[in-house]
């Protein structure tokens, strides 16, 4: 077995772990850290589940090995709340809206659309569809969560926020 | 949800569009999903698959892999305990099955299907477990293998299975009404055959299972991240041997369902006898592309029809066939073809019709419903038909479907056949008419000639679409609720109904908090848990708000009348004088005279040696079980406008209206939400989802990159329509609202492509129609041999 130690944070907590050169991720995070906020949906890198903000941008946590990441700073769904607690701006947006069902896509929409609202609070509708083309959701229909992501720029609009 | 964030006013909870109370935890990533159970020492399982469609084995060794550090154990068929070296039993008989098969828990001596379960690998970790599944070596025999569904009834066809006479799973004929004389009589007869597939349902989480021993106790315990508790628990108990009263199925939070997960896999009682047999829990994963080869899908459907119609267009008979491809068993009977063949008369008179159902058996995964469960078809099929009869009629098709339609003064309209329930198919209540002229109207019908030669002038493709649809829904047995005041003031509901993301706790909470004055923050729900309610089914048919919600309807009203009683007899009033607010009961007129819930809940559970007073009986607490008579039934219209690329085959939906009638709404919210998650489903299956096989049975769609779901840029904004008429069979008048969407959108889209593209005269049989398809059809229809053509009209 072939064994790497890595430093890593994640959402603003370090930890330093011996791990299995081979495993993913997503397996890191989720079965090593216990952070199953983050969820795998196919492993193959289409449905998005597994999104997580590395250094700030999108990755798929199931492409990646937990080696890859030693030395950077992650964030996964469970990081997403504000420090006192209350849900985010975002995550208040999907209550509001119905932006979730079964909540698996949840996390991986929530951290996409986290990056993009940060580069983007001006979207038109079909900027946010083509900002989440590239995350799979089963149950809304999307409409709830692309309804979510522009309730959430309007109000970052108005009131002067960032995510 | 913060204290002073009430989700709306209390009181008048059903109607309103209340904010779920599911989300805040799956908002922070706090959910609890199967894979998500992590338990000291937990072992974890991966199974051997069959690479072959159809194979016997001739021998397994698996001593390599036993070697392996970490592996624990290797089990095969002839491993496990007598109890599950049986067949799964057949929990959905039918007279028409010719031959009940139904899959071993592990293969005994013959693989059916590519991914037929060989061999289990229980190790110290996943990654072990699957380096070990490559050393298990499985000598086959490989055998022809019956690929195609028409190809498998054909006289010298391979067998599917051995020792079985043919193919031919289960045989069905039946029908209503004087065909005879229908047709004789008939001035027009419109014959079509339309091939149809649709695919899996893929829940974006897959199958999970997590097996519990309790060595103390001898109690069992498994996870599941299924639709039906009661039904695993069922077959666990036999396939363990093991003591009803020390088994508990739990599901907590499940990533969606839509049909498959409502089936029992062998896989569940392979975890749960290894947990069993080594006294450490055990997990089962599923990934994806497992989920393709072996989760219950929908596929391959042949239809043909010969509609017979009177000058005006009105429907004289009905003849149909259909043969149904499927897969290798029956772990679900034959519900869905039933349910398909049953549902195509849909909102129109029909007065005679026969149906000659085949089901074959092929070496494929077997099929099972997925949502809409066979209805997608019947209703594509009978829209199709009524297409191709306007246009051959020279009627509009609104105007055709409209002199056909059961007219609200029929209700409660007999079709003639008996359901899957056993019931006659008896339309309890609905506006068909009004449906699709509200729907109509909203899409703006009338004004639709002005756009298209609007944009035909500009050299673009638009049309129009419709498809009707009538659903039977909220079927029994049952489902039941408990409904309790605790003694600390808040009320526990308990339920055998198994959310996947309907909002069944909110909508349950809203139920219960108008009978009992409480806010929905004071009501925990319990779901799911074969320890919370001593009976139960599971979530699947659209049947939850139906059974589970009239059982808290109920429920909660007896308790009520039990506050009341109690607390009359305490505050020296009359039951009638008590009122109920906020958790406490009072005197209506005097309110400041009044007992809390957690007293009442306490004086309630009695005092040793004390009897109560008269009219008072122990706890705060009902069971109901609501069992309807029959199926209510929802209907509506889906009209679609959509844009047509030619050249490349691509389609963009301009607008979609969705009719819709389920009945008493008790969250508009989620209601809304399950429409426009059904539609998605239904573009996939008109536009996208195709599950394919090469002619060895092969699945050549085996991942997310050969098999597309709908993205967000597939899917537009759905402007649903609700018209709420009350079931009168059941006290809340509701029905099912969550397969809806997906029915009508099939021939409602390929309707429209159809029309955007009249001037080629395309009649199109099949679905999906993906671009590949639909341009092929073009270049058929000639539309490229002189693209000049195409700009101009
Ligand atoms: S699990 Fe990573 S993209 Fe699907
Ligand atoms: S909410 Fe279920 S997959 Fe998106």
């Amino acid at each position: 077995m072939d064994t790497r130690k890595i430093k890593l944070t994640v959402n603003g907590k370090s930890y330093e772990r011996e791990v299995e050169t081979r495993m993913t991720l997503g397996d890191f995070i989720r079965h090593e850290l216990g952070l199953t906020g983050t969820h795998y949906g196919c492993e193959h890198g289409v449905c998005g589940a597994c999104t997580i903000l590395l250094d700030g941008r999108t990755a798929r946590s199931c492409l990646m090995l937990a080696v890859q990441a030693n030395g950077h700073d992650l964030v996964t769904i469970e990081g997403l709340a504000l420090p006192n607690g209350d849900l985010n701006p975002l995550q208040n947006a999907f209550w509001e809206n119905h932006g979730l069902q079964c909540g698996f896509c949840t996390p991986g929409m929530l951290t996409t659309l986290t990056e993009f609202l940060r580069e983007n609070n001006n979207p038109t509708e079909e900027e946010v569809r083509i900002a989440i083309s590239g995350n799979l959701c089963r149950c809304t229909g999307y409409q709830s969560i692309v309804d979510s992501a522009l309730a959430c720029a309007k109000r970052m609009r108005e009131e002067n926020i960032t995510l | 949800m913060g204290a002073n964030d009430p989700l709306v006013d209390l009181k008048g909870f059903i109607g309103a569009r209340v904010k779920r109370t599911e989300d805040d935890k799956l908002l922070r990533g706090q959910g609890l999903f199967a894979d998500d159970i992590h338990l000291p020492n937990l072992l974890h399982a991966a199974f051997v698959r069959s690479p072959h469609a159809h194979a016997r084995i001739r021998s397994i060794d698996t001593a390599p892999a036993k070697a392996v550090r970490g592996v624990h154990v290797v089990y095969v068929w002839a491993d496990l305990p007598e109890s599950a070296r049986q067949r799964i039993p057949l929990l959905t008989p039918n007279p028409a099955i010719r031959d009940p098969l139904m899959p071993y828990v592990l293969a005994k001596n013959e693989v059916c299907f590519v991914g037929d379960a060989v061999a289990v690998v229980i190790a110290d970790n996943r990654y072990i477990a699957e380096d070990a599944c490559t050393l298990v070596d499985v000598d086959y025999d490989v055998l022809p293998a019956v690929a195609n569904g028409q190809a498998a009834l054909a006289a010298g066809s391979p067998l599917a299975h051995t020792g079985i006479k043919d193919n031919l799973g289960a045989a069905l004929r039946m029908g209503y009404g004087d065909i005879d004389k229908a047709f004789a009589g008939a001035k027009h007869v419109v014959r079509e055959s339309f091939w149809q597939n649709r695919g899996s349902a893929h829940p974006m989480e897959v199958r999970n299972y997590v097996a519990e021993f309790h060595a103390l106790t001898g109690q069992l315990t498994v996870y599941s991240s299924g639709q039906a508790p009661f039904l695993e628990k069922k077959n666990l108990i036999d396939l363990l041997a093991w003591d009803p009263e020390r088994l508990r199925v739990v599901m907590n939070d499940v990533g969606g369902g839509f049909g498959p997960k409502a089936i029992f896999y062998g896989e569940q009682a392979v975890v749960a006898i290894a947990a069993c047999r080594l006294n450490r829990p055990v997990k089962w994963a599923e990934d994806r592309r497992e989920h393709f080869l072996t989760a219950t899908q929908e596929r391959d459907q042949w239809w043909d029809l010969e509609l017979a119609l009177d000058a005006t267009g009105k429907i004289q008979g009905l003849k149909l066939g259909m043969l149904h491809d499927n897969g290798a068993y029956f772990p679900w009977g034959i519900i869905m073809p039933y349910i398909a063949v049953t549902t195509t008369p849909g909102p129109y008179v029909v007065p005679a019709m026969t149906v000659d159902l085949k089901v074959a058996f092929t070496n494929k995964v077997s099929t099972t419903p997925v949502r809409g469960a066979g209805r997608p078809q019947a209703v594509f099929a009978m829209e199709r038909m009524l297409d191709k009869a306007a246009r051959l009629l020279g009627l509009d098709r609104a105007e055709i479907r409209r002199r056909n339609f059961v007219q609200p003064s029929q209700m409660p309209y007999s079709v003639g056949f008996i359901y899957r329930d056993g019931k006659p198919v008896r339309y309890d209540s609905g506006d068909y008419p009004q449906c699709q002229a509200k729907a109509l109207a909203v899409a703006d019908y009338e004004g639709f000639p002005a756009r298209k030669a609007k944009a035909r002038a500009a050299g673009r493709f638009i049309g129009i679409g419709m498809g009707n649809y009538v659903e039977g829904t909220g079927l029994g047995p049952f489902e039941g609720a408990t409904v309790r005041v605790q003694q600390n003031g808040r009320v526990t509901i308990l339920t055998g109904a198994s959310p996947q993301g309907q909002g069944h706790k909110t909508t349950f909470q809203q139920i219960a908090a108008d009978q009992l004055g409480v806010p929905l923050e004071l009501i925990d729900v319990t779901t799911a848990d074969t320890s919370g309610i001593s009976m139960g089914i599971g979530t699947f048919a659209s049947r939850i708000t139906v059974n589970a919600g009239n059982s808290v309807f109920m429920a909660a009203r007896n308790v009520r009348d039990k506050i009341a009683r109690l607390a009359a007899f305490m505050l020296q009033v009359k039951p009638a004088d008590i009122a109920m607010e906020n958790g406490w009961a009072h005197v209506a007129n005097d309110p400041a005279r009044r007992k809390s819930f957690s007293e009442l809940a306490r004086v309630s559970q009695g005092m040793p040696g004390f009897s109560y007073p008269e009219g008072v009986t122990n706890g705060l607490e009902d069971t109901q079980y609501f069992s309807p008579a029959q199926a209510a039934y929802c209907n509506g219209t889906a009209v679609v406008e959509l844009e047509v690329d030619p050249k490349i085959g691509q389609i963009k939906i301009l607008r979609y209206v969705m009719g819709h009638d389920s009945g008493k709404l008790i969250n508009p919210l989620i209601v809304d939400g399950q429409v426009q998650g059904a539609v998605a489903h239904g573009i996939g299956n008109a536009t996208l989802e195709w599950m394919r096989y090469d002619e060895n049975a092969q699945p050549i769609t085996a991942n997310f990159g050969e098999y597309l779901l709908p993205g967000a840029g597939d899917v537009p904004r759905v402007n649903t329509q609700h018209l709420e008429t009350p079931s009168p069979l059941n006290p809340l008048g509701v029905k099912g609202a969550g397969e809806g969407g997906t029915i009508p959108a099939a021939p409602a889209i390929i309707g429209a492509i159809e029309d955007a593209l009249s001037e080629y005269g395309l009649f199109i049989t099949d679905a999906p129609l993906t671009p590949q398809r639909l341009y092929q059809l073009l270049r058929e229809a000639g539309a490229f041999k002189t693209p000049a053509s195409l700009a101009r009209p």
